[in-house]
């Protein structure tokens, strides 16, 4: 069992605090990624948890015992370092044996666990290496075996990817995801890439500023952001935050966005709504919510024209990503490759509002959720 | 294009031969350049290095006494060097000198280092305490030594006495045969040792703190991430100190000039040391550059092996 608690977990340094009060619970065997942009406090937040970083208040629990004061070795975890950490002067054999030669392991059962790893990673030719003859992708690799032979309960990763080219994160993305299931422990991972965190978590805590601002599946954040920061910070292209302001047509509201009617949708809760009416709000708008023709497929009524000039036009082969601006607001939509608008033209759109987000101007806080 | 390298009023010259007499003329314009860049460097080094160095080889073979006329002695100064036994005695002292105290300032400049690189209340000033040697004037600093190891005054001896130790089996210091080799050797680990510290200091520097972490992790204690992760990380630096000392330690002189003289007895004679002796004291000049010569050789033995070995790792 290796459940993980984080109860009010505190890291200041002289009278700057970098993680504030962070309660988080992790699952056994979950699969949970800290995402967030640079200086956000997650890296720190996994060291606190690897033992490498002094906890400066709160509770850090492992498998029901508090191990704040426990020394890394003793908390059953291993880590994947982001530049890897290899000893350069060892062999990727004694690199990954190093830890269980140190547990005074036999032999036969570090030969035998170090070989295994190595099949796993289809690392066994490399085994005579050393680190600096291998590749980024290859050390990658012997990091992770490194982290596998000792069969910690938990796994940390300090983005391990990052180093890697785009090609061979996408690779290895798949590759750790496998290696989570095969391996059957908890995995922490850090990033501060969206993308892995949307493809591989299990559940995703945003950070920002030291602070958590949701934990969820990565579904559930794309779809219901609980504020503007994980509404931008999920998804690319970025979420286009307009502001608007709210009115009621009627029994429905809607919002007016620069002379534009966007409707409401009617199964939105109306009782959260209606303190907003005739207030400045923010809505927001995925690029993917906005089409060249009527969807046939979306209710009606959470349609409506929108018509804006196109700046620039960035084929991306699959669909075509268009920086239009509408009332002095640059936006990107999403449209099909087929699309045909001139720069400095007015493209003729649809947006549809059926996944439409509302926030509170000052609080930035969600309306809805 | 051929046409228009053809000026008019030229002989017409095949436009192929005419590139390459412009490019071979180019490079040697570039060597020039090259040469000319290097040459105020190299008069130097030629006139007061290279051209020295040379003539030392030149003088093994001869008999001068640097006023008479040179004559050419042969192999004789070479054979000479089988019958001196003051030469013997300076080459033993020489390899002692060297195997002593190589290990022993290398081992207080890595535990001063890694000392001094923890954050220690008044880092900075122990750092500077740990250089000054280095800096200091030579000449003065053998003073003070002098003064402190004195056998019957020095505070050295009277902490050991205080210590209970019997006055009759006090240590001499540089006055007794037996002991003036180790004063001279804890001067010299005591005179480099903090500028030895300073490179290790930036060797330590260099290793990736991930490394150490990593260790941890792996369960290392803190003897284990020394012997795993600095002791490795830290070989080309201890490689670079390993030479430079060895080197230093076959050169010794202006620490056993000051000290000993070279004795009590032949005690503390070193090659240089005899080399200076028989140069300018015994004025046979032929003689001290074959011992020179004998230093040169030895000097380049031991590096030789030091980078072969570095290379193996």
């Amino acid at each position: 069992m290796a459940s993980i608690s984080l109860k009010k977990l505190n890291k200041t340094y002289g009278a700057l605090t970098v993680v504030h009060d962070i309660d988080l619970e992790i699952a056994d065997k979950e699969f949970i990624i800290l995402v967030g942009p640079s200086g956000c406090g997650k890296s720190t937040t996994l060291r606190m948890i690897a033992g490498l970083e002094e906890i400066s208040g709160g509770e850090l629990i492992i498998g029901g015992d508090v191990v704040n004061d426990v020394p890394s070795k003793d908390r059953d975890i291993a880590m994947v370092f982001q530049n890897y950490a290899l000893y350069p002067h060892m062999t990727v054999y004694k690199n990954m044996a190093f830890g269980l030669q140190l547990r005074k392991a036999s032999r036969e059962v570090i030969d035998q666990k170090v070989q295994e790893a190595a099949k796993i990673l289809d690392i066994t030719h490399l085994l005579n290496r050393k680190p600096k003859a291998l590749s980024g992708g290859q050390r990658q690799r012997v990091a992770l075996g490194r982290a596998m032979v000792r069969n910690p309960e938990v796994f940390l990763l300090d983005e391990p990817l990052s180093n890697l080219d785009a090609k061979l994160r996408g690779t290895m993305r798949a590759e750790i995801t496998k290696l989570h299931k095969r391996l059957n422990s908890t995995f922490i991972y850090v990033t501060h890439d969206q993308i892995e965190a949307m493809t591989m978590a299990d559940r995703i805590v945003v950070m920002a500023d030291g602070h958590i601002q949701q934990v969820d599946t990565p579904q559930n954040l794309y779809d219901r952001p609980i504020n503007m920061f994980v509404a931008g910070f999920i998804g690319a292209p970025q979420m286009n935050m307009l502001p608007s302001k709210i009115e009621k047509r009627g029994e429905e509201y809607v919002a007016i966005f620069d002379g534009r009617v966007l409707p409401i949708p009617q199964n939105f809760d109306k009782a959260r709504i209606a303190p907003y009416e005739g207030r400045e709000v923010v809505i927001g708008l995925r690029p993917e919510n906005f089409h060249e023709l009527a969807p046939a497929d979306i209710n009606p009524a959470n349609l409506a024209p929108f018509e804006a000039v196109v700046d620039l036009a960035e084929p991306m082969g699959s669909e075509i990503h268009l920086n239009i601006t509408a009332g002095e607001k640059a936006m990107t939509v999403r449209v099909s490759p087929r699309f045909k608008a001139g720069i400095g033209e007015t493209a003729k759109l649809i947006v549809d509002t059926t996944n439409m987000q509302l926030f509170d101007k000052e609080t930035e806080r969600s309306i809805l959720y | 294009m051929a046409h228009s390298t053809i000026a008019a009023g030229d002989t017409p010259v095949p436009a192929r031969r005419r590139k390459t007499v412009s490019k071979r003329r180019r490079r040697v314009q570039d060597a020039l350049v090259a040469y000319s860049f290097i040459a105020p460097n190299f008069l130097g080094f030629a006139v007061f290095t290279l051209g020295p160095i040379l003539f030392a080889f030149v003088l093994a073979f001869m008999h001068w006494d640097g006023s008479n006329a040179m004559s050419f002695a042969g192999l004789d100064n070479f054979w000479r060097l089988f019958e001196d036994k003051a030469f013997k005695d300076a080459f033993w002292n020489t390899i002692i000198y060297t195997v002593v105290s190589v290990p022993v300032t290398l081992a207080c400049a890595l535990g001063l280092a890694i000392l001094l690189n923890h954050k220690i209340l008044g880092r900075d000033f122990f750092r500077t305490a740990m250089f000054f040697p280095y800096v200091a004037s030579l000449v003065a600093v053998a003073v003070v030594w002098n003064m402190i190891f004195n056998p019957e005054m020095g505070p050295v001896n009277m902490i050991l006495y205080t210590l209970g130790l019997d006055p009759k089996n006090m240590p001499g210091w540089a006055a007794d045969r037996h002991w003036a080799m180790v004063t001279v050797i804890l001067f010299g680990v005591w005179k480099s040792m903090g500028y030895f510290m300073v490179i290790y200091l930036a060797g330590l520097q260099g290793i990736n703190s991930e490394l150490y972490e990593a260790a941890d992790l792996d369960g290392a204690n803190a003897w284990q991430k020394f012997l795993y992760v600095t002791v490795p990380q830290l070989g080309p630096t201890t490689f670079f100190v390993t030479v430079m000392l060895t080197i230093q330690s076959f050169k010794v002189f202006d620490q056993i000039y000051m000290i000993t003289q070279g004795g009590p007895g032949t005690s503390t004679l070193v090659l240089v040391y005899h080399i200076y002796n028989e140069a300018f004291i015994s004025w046979d000049l032929g003689y001290s550059s074959m011992i020179a010569l004998v230093l040169f050789f030895l000097v380049l033995a031991v590096t030789v092996v030091q980078f072969r070995r570095q290379k193996e790792d």
